[in-house]
């Protein structure tokens, strides 16, 4: 007997892969929607306080002015001054900046931790997540004690003689990236120990049977295979990080003005809604090249079966 | 069987010699207080039980286990403190152990690149690895996509591509179908004698020692129970654990009865006494078990002759029958109960067989057929 027609997927069936796309649909791109058609409007003093709104009652002669009001000024607005220019830039030295200091810190800590004995490493795991058990915020609060003039790192500095003054650590890009390396570890570390823990102790072996020393080893091997672990990691550190706020509001100064301060003062000082979301329409365009490529990333994993 | 091999290296200087090693793990011994010589151009096979000891062995040679006590030497020379990556000795791994982010051809010219050879060197090596293993044409594939016996193929020419004093193989031909194994077990054993590289196995696979190996090292608990050629080892087994290890075996326990010139006469259990030849120096009333492989064993369905009665001939019924193609298993039951194994060829085809179950057979063997144990 054969079976020439492919099942029918039933109702059930459908809804349920339908669902992740209506999450998104829902969640994602009609949020996106709404902010790129405000970041074509104007700024004006009212109730939203930005023009065109759209109203569906006005009927087709409504929406044909509508989009008859969009434009692209708030786009040049960001292009013609400098501050934005220099946000961005900002943003993103910050940003690789500390993902290289983070992968530097997460790569010994995720060896050691795949190196560990095995019973030990489900602990290790949970240590390395038990920040998150404490709220963010708080953490951050935490850490501007220990940074400012009379606080914890000063007392330790001076203690050891290492300063005679008490160095100004807060409201410094030094302060942004202890505090950004700090809360963003366990993004690196995880991936990292995951693909670790995956690599075949045995390939190590064969390497150094065959006259690899164990540093060489590391690179030759390790690295090639944990590649997918390393994107991981600094992705999921490299995106966030970009759009990151709290902490440089919380622990730099005025001249760290990272993308996500510029977006927030747009919008609740200047109350500029139109450039607000311009901003953020392009910051998510600049985060969507690493998307990509991480998705281009794994997508070659998975054909080449690993 | 295989060709003799003859030793041409000095025998003071094998090419490895374990003196006195031993290897302790937390609270097991793997290793202990174990001495072995294997010679240049030797096949030599480990043959053990899982847990026996015979991998830590191999991978003190490698230089993953360092002896916690013990010397270990390499063509003379000590190489306990050698880390693995200077070592001329290289490894076929169970699991092949393939760089998955390389293709066949990086895999075979990893170990090379370590060296420093120069490139043109490498290219006429690899060829020549490739050439060796037929994997001609193949060089750009990555591991993933060969079939496992190309993957073993791989492995092997990757091993073998520094011209390593000794090629060790880790259980080399586990991952293999059983056809695919046998085929090649012939192929590497005509590639070691092309090469006249020694080779040390490990396997737990008797047939594949027996059919392999110039020279078996029969391992239990950490240590040798026995080392010897292939013949040597099954005729010639020198304990019980031994003679049960390998192939398949009927024991008579007793106690030497008389013992001559040319043989002893054991007395089993039962009151049946048995003649063996061949067992100088074992004297009257020592505990001994009598060894019998299946296939010296005669069975037939009349009484024997009573005036030609043959010496070692016993009686029994048939319990079970078990049939493999080529020759048929019986087991027959004596009359305090023993259980015999005899087997027997089936040379016909059709041959009607007369023998069932519960019929009187008679079991005979030749006094040299069966072997003495005294430990």
């Amino acid at each position: 007997m054969t079976n020439d027609t492919a099942p029918q997927k039933s109702v059930g069936e459908r809804l349920i892969i339908a669902l992740p796309y209506l999450w998104l649909v829902a969640f994602f791109l009609v949020p996106f929607v709404i902010v790129g058609k405000i970041s074509l409007s104007q700024t004006v003093i009212a109730q939203p306080p930005y023009t065109p709104v759209l109203d569906l009652s006005a009927g087709l002669g409504g929406l044909i002015d509508f989009f008859g009001a969009l434009s692209a000024d708030t786009y040049a607005t960001l292009a013609g001054d400098d501050l934005y220019l220099f946000s961005y830039l900002k943003s993103l030295q910050v940003a690789g900046l500390s993902t290289a200091i983070l992968l530097a810190i997460g790569l010994p800590i995720a060896h050691a931790m795949a190196r560990a004995p095995a019973r030990l490493q489900p602990f290790l795991v949970v240590a390395v997540m038990l920040p998150f058990w404490t709220s963010f915020l708080i953490r951050i609060y935490a850490w501007m004690t220990i940074l400012q003039r009379d606080g914890l790192l000063n007392q330790v500095l001076q203690g050891l003689g290492l300063v005679d003054e008490p160095a100004s650590w807060l409201s410094t890009d030094t302060a942004v990236l202890i505090g950004i390396v700090y809360s963003y570890l366990p993004f690196m570390v995880l991936p990292l120990y995951a693909s670790l823990h995956k690599l075949d102790e045995s390939l190590l072996e064969a390497a150094a049977d065959l006259g690899c020393p164990r540093w060489k080893a590391f690179w030759l091997v390790t690295v090639p295979l944990i590649a997918p672990g390393i994107g991981a990691g600094c992705l999921l550190c490299l995106i966030p990080i970009i759009g990151e706020f709290v902490i440089p509001d919380l622990l730099g100064g005025s001249d760290t003005m990272m993308i996500g301060q510029t977006l927030w003062t747009e919008f609740f000082a200047n109350k500029d809604w139109p450039v607000a979301s311009a901003i953020a329409v392009v910051l998510l365009m600049l985060l969507v090249v690493p998307i990509a490529a991480w998705e281009a990333l794994q997508s070659r994993q998975i054909r080449e079966g690993r | 069987m295989r060709r003799a091999f003859v030793p041409r290296d000095d025998l003071d200087k094998p090419m490895v010699r374990f003196d006195a090693v031993t290897r302790r793990f937390a609270d097991v011994t793997a290793v202990d207080q174990l001495s072995l010589d294997i010679r240049e151009g030797e096949f030599f096979a480990l043959l053990g039980p899982s847990g026996c000891g015979k991998t830590t062995l191999l991978r003190m040679l490698a230089g993953f286990e360092r002896p916690d006590e013990g010397r270990l030497l390499l063509a003379g020379q000590d190489i306990a403190a050698v880390p693995p990556w200077r070592r001329p000795v290289n490894m076929m791994f169970q699991s092949y152990a393939l760089f998955p982010h390389l293709s066949v051809a990086g895999n075979i010219a990893f170990g090379l690149k370590q060296e420093r050879m120069p490139r043109r060197e490498i290219k006429a090596r690899l060829a020549e690895m490739l050439r060796l293993v037929r994997l001609e044409g193949l060089n750009k594939r990555k591991p993933h996509q060969l079939s496992g016996g190309q993957r073993q193929r791989v492995a092997l020419a990757r091993a073998l591509a520094k011209h390593p004093k000794v090629l060790l193989l880790d259980e080399p031909l586990a991952a293999l179908d059983k056809k695919l194994r046998e085929e090649t077990q012939y192929e590497l054993m005509a590639l070691q004698d092309r090469l006249d590289t020694t080779f040390v196995i490990v396997t737990h696979d008797q047939e594949e020692a027996m059919t392999m190996a110039h020279r078996i090292g029969v391992m239990n608990h950490g240590r040798l129970a026995q080392v010897g050629t292939p013949a040597e080892i099954y005729e010639q087994p020198c304990s019980r654990w031994v003679a049960g290890f390998i192939g398949d075996v009927n024991f008579f326990d007793g106690t030497v009865d008389a013992a001559g010139v040319d043989g002893v006469v054991v007395a089993d259990t039962a009151g049946r006494r048995f003649r063996a030849a061949g067992t100088a120096g074992i004297q009257a009333g020592t505990k001994v078990a009598l060894a019998v492989r299946p296939e010296k064993i005669l069975l037939t369905t009349a009484a024997p002759d009573a005036a030609a009665m043959p010496v070692n001939t016993v009686a029994g019924k048939v319990a079970d029958i078990g049939y493999l193609g080529d020759l048929s298993l019986y087991k027959v039951r004596l009359d305090d109960g023993t259980v015999v194994k005899a087997s027997v060829t089936n040379a016909r085809r059709f041959a009607a067989s007369d023998i069932g179950w519960d019929d009187t057979v008679w079991l005979s063997f030749a006094p040299d057929a069966a072997v003495v144990l005294t430990e």
